[in-house]
């Protein structure tokens, strides 16, 4: 083969290359000058979530419909009003697979701030993860909206991190507020002193057992049983089996899900009926009147919604017919509520000028399907803390800043086991 | 006490050899590490979901379909994906390296179809949640059929191995596939079956276990993960020590959670591993190294 034959295919090559890297300038170009001049034709919106992996069920669950509804709702009302530029725009989203790995999400979001150049992030699920990516959201000055994060942290990280913004309390509010509904129910004799504790070995049952144990002895409880297990355990029979034989009036499980499913199937099967039978996470979610069959009816947990609002029925309708499913009861509506108003904030500043965002966002009140919303110190404090399933709904027994929206139903109906 | 904590923990020991045999099948026959193994659980279980909740077919009929379909998909997955590789390698380490390499990709392809076709969702649905009382324990009657599933196919496959005449080539292939083909035994032939019978024991385990846990679609590497400590600790390729190392654990977690401390049924499981290694490196049941 001679020199020139094997030159020409390397010139053409190099046309090709040439081209293709001027074509992607070209493309590039409008995009980057947008984001620079009034020419915008869109919020471009992004975030890294847990598609794949262990986190994707929580995700997939709680924050992905709820971020796919809120753009769906955005858009379809025209977008967003930016009154600095004098028009209203849609939403564009960018989004990444983080595969259940902080690391993964730290990246992403390195480059939604640097290549993607959007204008806001959404936070990813779960509180290690949001913990974790509070220094790159605040190194990069976007606002960060941690609507499932559960952390007695949250007042320290609001503090460091001032654009961060924590939507789900602390494990100490939902412990104190389960013990001292539980206290009401002894002091009123519905419920014996006696009260088994167990909890996932994990962030959420570590947090909520260390703030549930010291109440609980502080209210006059007997704690008669008190142990934790491994996140994956799959199966409750010894620790069921040896609960039921101590005469404990209250069950509580600070558990994780799918524990908070096998705990039920369990204790339906062996006949265990404690007169409070209560659960952590998975409790409120849409799938658990399915796994618990029609032994639903009282079972206590962790959230709660408030059944006589209009805007949640509304919101519960609306999030079946776009996402396929419908919410749960605790953070989804945290969720759809800290959107909200992120873009209540955006249309009051008029701008996607992210500081004058976060100012607005810790100092602003906002119209949400929770109701007015005001941060205290970057915090919700406003929140449903247990829950109970009455009548297909999973109900708010008790709330941080007002009345408990439902009575609880103690003793809960006998388990039926399946013929 | 004893008694019912022993039966426990036999039920749930019949869950972890259940699981395990498969593998034990794939790795130690096929020398295939599959590191999917957990999710082909996964979708025979989504596959007796859609069975059971969509046409009323109940899990146990479902099986007559879900098992062959195992079988038929692992068959072709060996043929198209795992048979260049194992014609590719010079020796069994090259090949071991080479198919955790594959199934690592193979099983984020089963978990993302699996995520686009039934979502992250947590799914499922309760059969024979039954509570059945042997000797004063009460007991899950699905959980106690995952018990005797296991011994069956245990037992029976175990037979089938030692007096058959292909169960003897399964064999020959386990102990020496370079002198297998010296008396006559296609050794492609025989690893692809034998990985394809791993696969259908995969899904009946993924049926039996869709019956009382909860699943999704990005919860197969729990299974493996148990499958994989269970078929080291029993021997590589040996059924019967995927077996008794199955019940094993099943009553020391049991035994562990209800006279220590819940807490530590997972050091407990580790603990008789990392011993299990230490003074018998190839399992239970597995042959020293020559």
């Amino acid at each position: 083969m001679s020199t020139s034959g094997l030159k020409a295919p390397m010139k053409r090559r190099a046309l090709i290359g040439a081209s293709a890297l001027t074509a992607m300038a070209l493309a590039l170009a409008p995009v980057s000058a947008g984001a620079q001049d009034g020419e915008r034709d869109s919020i471009r919106i992004g975030y890294a979530v847990p598609l794949t992996g262990p986190n994707a069920t929580g995700a997939g669950i709680t924050t992905i419909p709820n971020y796919k509804l809120w753009v769906h709702d955005v858009n379809a009302d025209g977008g967003i009003e930016l009154s600095a530029l004098g028009k209203t725009l849609p939403v564009e989203v960018i989004e990444y697979d983080d595969r259940s790995s902080t690391e993964e999400a730290v990246r992403a979001i390195e480059r939604l701030a640097t290549q993607d150049n959007v204008d806001f992030i959404l936070p990813t699920w779960g509180t290690g993860p949001n913990l974790a990516t509070g220094p790159t959201f605040d190194r990069f000055g976007y606002p960060q909206l941690a609507a499932t994060a559960v952390t007695d942290l949250a007042g320290e990280m609001a503090n460091r991190w001032d654009k961060s913004f924590w939507m789900l309390g602390g494990g100490y509010d939902y412990a104190v507020a389960l013990v001292d509904l539980l206290s009401e129910q002894r002091d009123a004799g519905t419920i014996n002193n006696k009260v088994a504790v167990i909890s996932v070995a994990d962030g959420f049952g570590i947090d909520l057992s260390k703030a549930a144990l010291p109440a609980f002895e502080a209210a006059g409880f007997e704690v008669v049983y008190e142990q934790s297990y491994p996140l994956g355990t799959s199966d409750f029979a010894p620790i069921i089996n040896e609960v039921s034989g101590l005469g404990a009036d209250t069950f509580v499980a600070f558990s994780y899900p799918p524990g908070t499913f096998a705990l039920t199937q369990q204790s339906v099967v062996s006949g265990f009926n404690p007169k409070v039978f209560y659960l952590g996470v998975g409790t409120a979610f849409p799938v658990y009147p399915n796994i618990a069959g029609e032994n639903v009816e009282g079972v206590m947990g962790i959230g709660g919604v408030d059944p006589d609002s209009e805007a949640i029925k509304d919101y519960f309708e609306r999030h079946t017919e776009v996402t396929g499913n419908p919410p749960d009861s605790w953070a989804s509506a945290v969720t759809y509520a800290s959107l909200q108003m992120l873009q209540q904030a955006i249309e009051r500043v008029g701008d996607v000028d992210r500081d004058a965002v976060a100012k607005e966002l810790s100092t602003g009140t906002f119209d949400t399907i929770l109701g007015e919303v005001k941060l205290v110190d970057n915090q919700l404090r406003s929140l449903w803390t247990v829950g109970q399933w009455q009548d297909g709904q999973f109900v708010g027994l008790a709330h941080t800043e007002r009345e408990g929206a439902r009575d609880p139903i103690i003793p809960k109906p006998e388990f039926k086991p399946a013929e | 006490m004893l008694l019912s904590a022993l039966l426990t923990g036999l039920v749930l020991g019949g869950t972890y050899a259940l699981i395990a045999m498969g593998l034990t099948l794939q790795y130690g026959v096929a020398r295939i590490m599959n590191l999917a193994y957990g999710d082909f659980m996964i979708a025979a279980a989504f596959g007796a979901f859609v069975l059971f909740t969509s046409l009323g077919i109940n899990p146990l009929l479902g099986m007559i379909a879900v098992i062959p379909a195992g079988f038929a998909l692992s068959y072709a997955i060996y043929g198209v994906m795992l048979q260049p590789l194992a014609r590719r390698a010079k020796h069994s380490g090259r090949l071991e390296v080479d198919s955790i390499l594959a199934t690592f990709g193979l099983l984020f392809v089963i978990q993302g179809v699996a995520l686009v076709i039934f979502g992250a969702n947590f799914v499922s649905y309760s059969y024979l949640a039954i509570p059945i009382n042997i000797l004063g324990t009460t007991l899950a009657a699905n959980r106690v059929l995952a018990l005797v599933l296991a011994l069956a196919l245990g037992a029976g496959l175990y037979y089938a191995l030692t007096h058959t005449r292909w169960g003897t080539a399964i064999r020959a292939v386990a102990v020496s596939p370079q002198a297998a083909p010296l008396v006559g035994i296609d050794v492609d032939r025989v690893s692809r079956f034998a990985f394809a019978l791993g696969g259908a024991l995969a899904a009946s385990g993924g049926v039996v276990v869709s019956m009382y846990l909860t699943f999704s679609a990005t919860a197969g590497v729990v299974f493996t993960m148990k499958a994989l400590v269970v078929v080291i600790m029993g021997g590589v390729g040996n059924l019967l020590g995927a077996l008794a190392a199955g019940l094993i654990l099943g009553i020391v977690e049991t035994l562990v959670a209800t006279y220590i401390d819940t807490g530590l049924t997972l050091a407990a499981t580790y603990l008789i591993f990392l011993a299990i290694l230490v003074f018998r490196p190839s399992g239970l049941f597995g042959r020293r190294p020559s």
